[in-house]
């Protein structure tokens, strides 16, 4: 009865009230979608590193980030990609050469990332080949030419297109120097342009005895799993399977991205408590007129022995109210927004350039955890309550007598 | 033993700069079935007199003692919980909550009493229909009249088995029908149901209607007349 007579307080002054609910509303809605847009370009951000660069999973000779990396290979690394397959969790996984090398074309120098793949295997665990602006993905290459695969933002750097013929040196696992000459077949545009600068693909077969690495050995598994959920999971049991190696999560490649994810969270919560404590001073003052105007009706209900427990609840749930009302309202249309957007997406294409360079992507999908809701919808509640304190002990305060004494 | 017992009250208020002496050694007491007014001019004392015996305010001295207990032994949450199970409260204005129905004004105070929910249903409705409310049961505060509402304020001051009601002025913003009665009622439920009424009024007509009169005048009790 107490909360039904709360409740009915909340709308005696309809327009104060609304005043504040509409607030509230607005402050909820705006914390929420910010956020959600922030976390849709994280989100994105991070899946498109791992879909066109790092992969979930990535395992290499121990020493391999350490030390002239084309002496550290995997051996066999063909077959133990294949039996990855048999971890459960596991969608695809591709092995690759890779070595820092210097590429020329045409007097212009460049240095890269040079990685040989196998196509078919790679086009399962990185989405590279359905980036392809000019020409193909290592399809139909006429017998004697070493194909090469680069960026677009590379080739306007060296200003090669298709066909260009591109000179390649590195040293072999002799520290020996070698050169050879490739030619561009393929052009690819992420959206990702410090990447796009810095990779080169070219096949496996191209590069294995040029770099003097046994037949079947390769410097990195590049692991992609059926959900990023899975990743410490699999994780753990990929190392376990293969202690030779160093087992690394994208997270440990990507310090960086796993930061930004991690802050994202955080992030969220900042925004909507700052929202919210502006909010605060809102609720209190509204509680505080409620309670000023109301004396002698406190006064007599002090007096026919409602005790200060009651009164104090009954205060602290017309804050609750007012703060719950406003917070599911923006919660709800801060919800309905970010699943619009999620699913039609922001375009941003006219400052695309400038996030492009960031590895940013144009259509920014907003997106929101429900787990995220319930932690507002609680600090809201939270907020109710605090805001409701210092009314309601100014109620509590009051003498009936005093009160109820008419003049 | 009397119900209420008063023995040399007094009451100072402090707050001004000149202490006011309300009460100066009050001697009384109300036995179980009266039917009391207290009157005196304006200022003489009475809603100091009232607020002290329904232990809504401190004395200064003297004591008050209301079905054997000594008010002032009481803390004040005993005190709150006292008054929710001993007295029932009629005050000249603002009377109910007005976000409730007359029923809900008259079921809170048995809900505050911690009853069960077909119980209180029960006893609201008998009591407003006992004050000729059967009809505006569901109404809310601000759609019944002055005398209607101070009618439900009896009700919901019966509905807690009080020992006994205090009555600060009922009447004294209703028009001369609607006191009449207010007074008819209450003296009704006094013959009827044995209810212990103590009221302070300015009106002459409900001063007649009283068995018992007493008049204070400068904080001190001037007369005590029992008419029956
Ligand atoms: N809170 C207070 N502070 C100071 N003086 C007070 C206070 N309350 C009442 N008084 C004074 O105490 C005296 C008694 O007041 P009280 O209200 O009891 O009289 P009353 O008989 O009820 O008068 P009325 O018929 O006008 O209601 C008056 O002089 C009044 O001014
Ligand atoms: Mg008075």
């Amino acid at each position: 009865m107490v909360i039904a007579i709360a409740w009915r307080n909340i709308w005696r002054n309809k327009l104060r009230s609304l005043v504040v609910i509409i607030a509230i509303t607005l402050g909820i809605f705006a914390g929420v979608f910010s956020t959600a847009f922030m976390k849709g370009m994280v989100d994105q951000r991070i899946e498109s590193a791992i879909e066109n660069e790092v992969s979930h999973i990535q395992l290499h000779h121990p020493d391999f980030r350490q030390e002239d990396k084309l002496k550290q290979f995997i051996p066999e690394a063909g077959q133990k990609t294949d039996s990855l397959y048999e971890i459960e969790g596991i969608e695809a996984a591709s092995n690759r050469l890779s070595s820092n090398c210097m590429i020329t074309a045409a007097g212009t120098g460049s240095g890269v990332l040079l990685n040989g793949i196998h196509p078919e295997d790679e086009s399962r665990v990185t989405n590279i080949h359905t980036k392809i602006v000019e020409g193909s993905y290592f399809e139909d290459i006429p017998k004697r030419i070493k194909p090469l695969v680069i960026g677009n933002d590379l080739a306007d750097k060296l200003n090669v297109k298709i066909k260009s013929r591109i000179v390649v040196q590195f040293a072999d696992v002799h520290g020996n120097p070698v050169s050879l000459g490739f030619r561009v077949t393929g052009i690819y545009n992420t959206d990702n342009s410090v990447f796009d600068k810095m990779h080169v693909f070219t096949r496996y077969q191209d590069l294995q005895s040029a770099m003097g690495v046994p037949e079947g050995a390769g410097h990195e598994i590049a692991v992609l799993l059926k959900d990023n959920e899975l990743l410490e999971e699999v994780k753990t049991q990929t190392a376990s399977l293969f202690k030779q190696q160093e087992v690394s999560s994208w997270k440990d490649i990507s310090p960086e991205l796993s930061y930004l994810n991690d802050v994202m969270g955080q992030y969220m919560y900042v925004i909507i408590v700052i929202i919210l404590l502006a909010l605060l001073f809102g609720i209190i003052n509204t509680m505080l007129m409620a309670v000023l105007e109301r004396v002698k009706e406190l006064g007599m209900l002090m007096a026919i022995g409602m005790n200060r427990k009651r009164v104090f609840f009954m205060i602290m749930m017309e804050s609750v109210f007012l703060a719950v009302t406003g917070g599911i309202t923006g919660i709800l249309a801060g919800y309905g927004i970010t699943e619009i957007f999620g699913s039609t997406g922001i375009d941003l294409s006219i400052y695309a350039e400038g996030m492009a360079a960031m590895g940013w992507e144009p259509v920014v999908y907003p997106a929101v955890e429900l787990e995220t809701l319930a932690g507002v919808t609680g600090l809201v509640i939270l907020t109710g309550i605090i805001s409701a304190i210092y009314p309601a002990l100014k109620a509590l305060k009051l003498n009936p007598a005093e009160s109820i004494r008419t003049e | 033993m009397s119900i209420i017992e008063i023995n040399s009250l007094t009451k100072v208020y402090n707050s001004l700069a000149v202490p006011v002496h309300a009460l100066n050694g009050i001697d009384l007491s109300f036995e179980k079935g009266e039917f009391a007014a207290v009157v005196g001019p304006s200022g003489s004392g009475k809603t100091t007199l009232l607020n002290i015996v329904g232990g809504l305010d401190n004395s200064s001295s003297g004591k008050v003692t209301v079905d054997g207990i000594n008010l002032e032994n009481l803390s004040s949450s005993q005190l709150i919980d006292f008054r929710l199970r001993n007295i029932g409260f009629v005050f000249q204005a603002y009377n109910l909550i007005p976000v409730m129905t007359a029923m809900e004004n008259v079921e809170f105070i048995l809900q505050l009493q911690g009853k069960p929910k077909n119980e209180r249903k029960e006893r609201a409705e008998q009591l407003l229909t006992a004050v000729g409310l059967e009809e505006r049961m569901h109404a809310r505060p601000s759609k019944l009249s002055g005398g209607q509402q101070q009618r439900v304020a009896v009700a919901r001051a019966l509905a807690s088995k009080p020992k006994f009601v205090l009555a600060d002025e009922p009447t004294a913003n209703l028009d001369s029908k609607s006191s009449e009665n207010l007074l008819d009622i209450m003296e009704q439920l006094n013959k009827e149901e044995n209810i212990t009424f103590v009221f302070s009024t300015h009106d002459q007509r409900v001063v007649n209607k009283a068995r018992r009169v007493v008049t204070i005048e400068d904080g001190k009790v001037k007369s005590d007349e029992n008419k029956s």
